[in-house]
């Protein structure tokens, strides 16, 4: 354990291939297990009216089966989903997180299996503070069931191919007359500079009127620090344009 | 590698998401077994959808292709270099009879090691209530067992069948549910180093050794035998097998021979974690009928020597099962073929 901690794990595929998974932090795997509590009540209480009729018939049988249900639900009931359901619970499905193997291989039954059989310490002496100082201490968010199958928890953000063409009406970029400087443009700019504005473009409509016009003038100053285009490109544009302009150029080269 | 990403975009978009419908449906239905064309096609996305991310790293456009990208190869990437078997099939009987006794026996020695910590434990509770009677009250948990051992032995002798019997299906139900958390905890306090788990051993002993001793002391020792050996000889190793597998856990975070980083070394011992613990729970499951709907019953109902006599063959039975069963497993790992 170390006081470091990453929020992605780098994993390197037998080609050559670098890709990264997002590790899920304390506080989002603590809602998840929250879903899930809620769950396993609702699963005992559908238990719970079902063993009362079995109760007009044998009390006493009816305690047994509830005592056993309880237990087989509140110890099976994440054993069973992470295995049928590839890592997920309800929670976590919900929340789009998932467990893994931390090599990013498919679990085994057994990591499953101990890696919940081992909240009984990681959710001493109440409400995961043992496991939730674990996660917090760990590099990779690992209680400590996870340390012992060799497992991480990552989120699985639903990403889709943006569609950029949607950002940019068909309007004359005066920034596409000065191929040079575009092209330095493209050249300098670090990938996540460059996705800072199309990000600032994508969720414009989420913004108020103030709080728009502030962001655009930061990205824009920013922007004019890596190239600056001469004046009759720029003269009237706003600093909204001035970045969309850019974006354009960077996103779409063929345009 | 400058590429032209619209593009590429436009090229590469019908492979992934024919990739990324197949990887839904694997999502759906884990288990479903696919033809040897649908299996091949699925590397080929693989194989497509990887190359076109290590074509985009370190381009400045990249960022939100990427990200979609990196899902859908990290979706992919257990599916394809899994080489693990994946089990679906259960064998429960080929499992508790062979698997399990061949498990218990690769890792005697923390089974040694946890006999010893209990004998341990239950000396000093021999010795504590030895020498200061008056501790009983703090060695011993139970409120049934502060008494006098011959009062609750007259007083159990003169119960009539008809109120023993009352309950036993629901007292049974918690034994076996309390003792299985309890044999959970031993094996999971493992990752405390072991000292969670030895701790937990040491102090069983302790209550072990206590009610011996007293229940002796007091000229009760066949009653004790015909109460607790025919559920305890099941029992007590079964909590000694969940101290076992806390042990194999605590060696696994301290052993460094193997060269293996702590990662691999704990993921190599899941499997056998989860066999000890399974077959621990068989057996408190076993134990518990055994105590809620038989050793509660006391003489005169049952005489001791059939009690006594059944606890014996339960104990035989058990040994054999754990040194004799699953040998031909043990020689298929010895010559190096599976587990």
């Amino acid at each position: 354990m170390t006081g470091s901690r990453d929020t992605i794990q780098v994993i390197r595929t037998p080609e050559g291939v670098a890709f990264s998974l997002v590790l899920a932090g304390p506080m989002v795997r603590f809602l998840a297990w929250l879903i899930d509590c809620l769950c396993i009540w609702g699963l005992l209480s559908i238990a719970g009216g079902l063993l009362k009729a079995l109760s007009a018939f044998s009390s006493e049988a009816g305690m047994a089966f509830y005592i056993l249900i309880s237990f087989v639900v509140s110890i099976g009931y994440s054993i069973f989903l992470e295995w049928f359901n590839n890592g997920q619970t309800f929670g976590k499905k919900l929340l789009r997180l998932r467990v893994m193997d931390r090599s990013g291989l498919k679990l085994q039954f057994g990591q499953v299996v101990v890696r919940n059989l081992l909240r009984t310490v990681d959710s001493l002496p109440y409400f995961y503070l043992i496991g939730g100082i674990a996660c917090l201490l760990n590099r990779k968010f690992q209680r400590l069931g996870d340390l012992a199958a060799h497992t991480i928890v990552v989120r699985n953000p639903k990403v889709s191919v943006p569609d950029i063409d949607q950002l940019f009406p068909d309007k004359y970029n005066s920034f596409r007359a000065y191929p040079h400087l575009v092209a330095r443009f493209r050249q300098h700019v670090s990938p996540s500079d460059a996705a800072l504005g199309l990000e600032a473009l994508i969720r414009r409509n989420q913004l108020d009127a103030k709080a728009r016009i502030d962001l655009f003038e930061q990205v824009a100053d920013f922007y004019r620090t890596i190239v600056a285009f001469p004046a009759e490109a720029t003269d009237g544009l706003s600093d909204e344009r001035y970045v969309r302009n850019l974006v354009d150029v960077v996103y779409r080269p063929n345009q | 590698m400058i590429i032209d990403l619209e593009r590429f975009v436009g090229e590469e978009r019908p492979f992934w998401q024919e990739f990324e419908t197949m990887l839904d449906l694997i999502d759906k239905d884990p288990g479903q077994k696919r033809s040897l064309e649908e299996v091949k096609r699925f590397h080929y996305l693989y194989q497509r959808t990887s190359s076109g991310l290590a074509r985009l790293q370190g381009l400045a456009r990249e960022d939100e292709i990427r990200r979609y990208l990196d899902s859908l190869v990290a979706r992919a990437f257990g599916e394809i270099h899994e080489v693990r078997h994946r089990r679906h099939r259960l064998h429960p009987l080929k499992w508790f009879f062979r698997s399990f006794p061949s498990t218990f026996r690769r890792h005697r020695h923390g089974f040694q090691a946890a006999l010893l910590i209990t004998l341990v434990g239950c000396a000093f509770g021999v010795f504590a209530l030895a020498i200061d009677p008056a501790s009983k009250d703090v060695l011993l948990p139970f409120d049934h067992l502060l008494g006098n051992p011959s009062e609750r032995v007259a007083a159990e002798e003169n119960r009539l069948p008809i109120h023993i019997g009352e309950g036993k299906s629901a007292f049974a139900s918690q034994l076996m549910t309390h003792n299985t958390r309890v044999a959970i905890f031993a094996m999971s306090l493992g990752i405390t180093w072991g000292i969670g788990t030895m701790v937990l051993l040491f102090y069983n002993g302790v209550i072990l050794g206590a009610v011996f001793f007293d229940y002796i002391r007091a000229g009760e020792t066949e009653f004790l035998l015909g109460w607790l050996l025919p559920h305890g000889v099941v029992e007590i190793p079964a909590i000694l097998i969940a101290g076992q597998a806390g042990l194999v856990l605590a060696r696994t975070l301290f052993d460094r021979q193997s060269g293996l980083p702590l990662g691999e070394r704990l993921r190599g011992q899941t499997h056998d974690l989860m066999t000890l613990i399974g077959g621990v729970a068989v057996l408190l499951i076993f134990a518990g009928l055994v105590e809620g709907f038989f050793s509660q019953y006391h003489e005169p109902v049952l005489p001791y020597p059939l009690k006594i006599g059944f606890g014996l063959v339960e104990l035989t039975a058990l040994c054999l099962l754990l040194a004799r069963g699953g040998r031909s497993a043990d020689k298929i790992q010895l010559g190096g073929k599976s587990r």
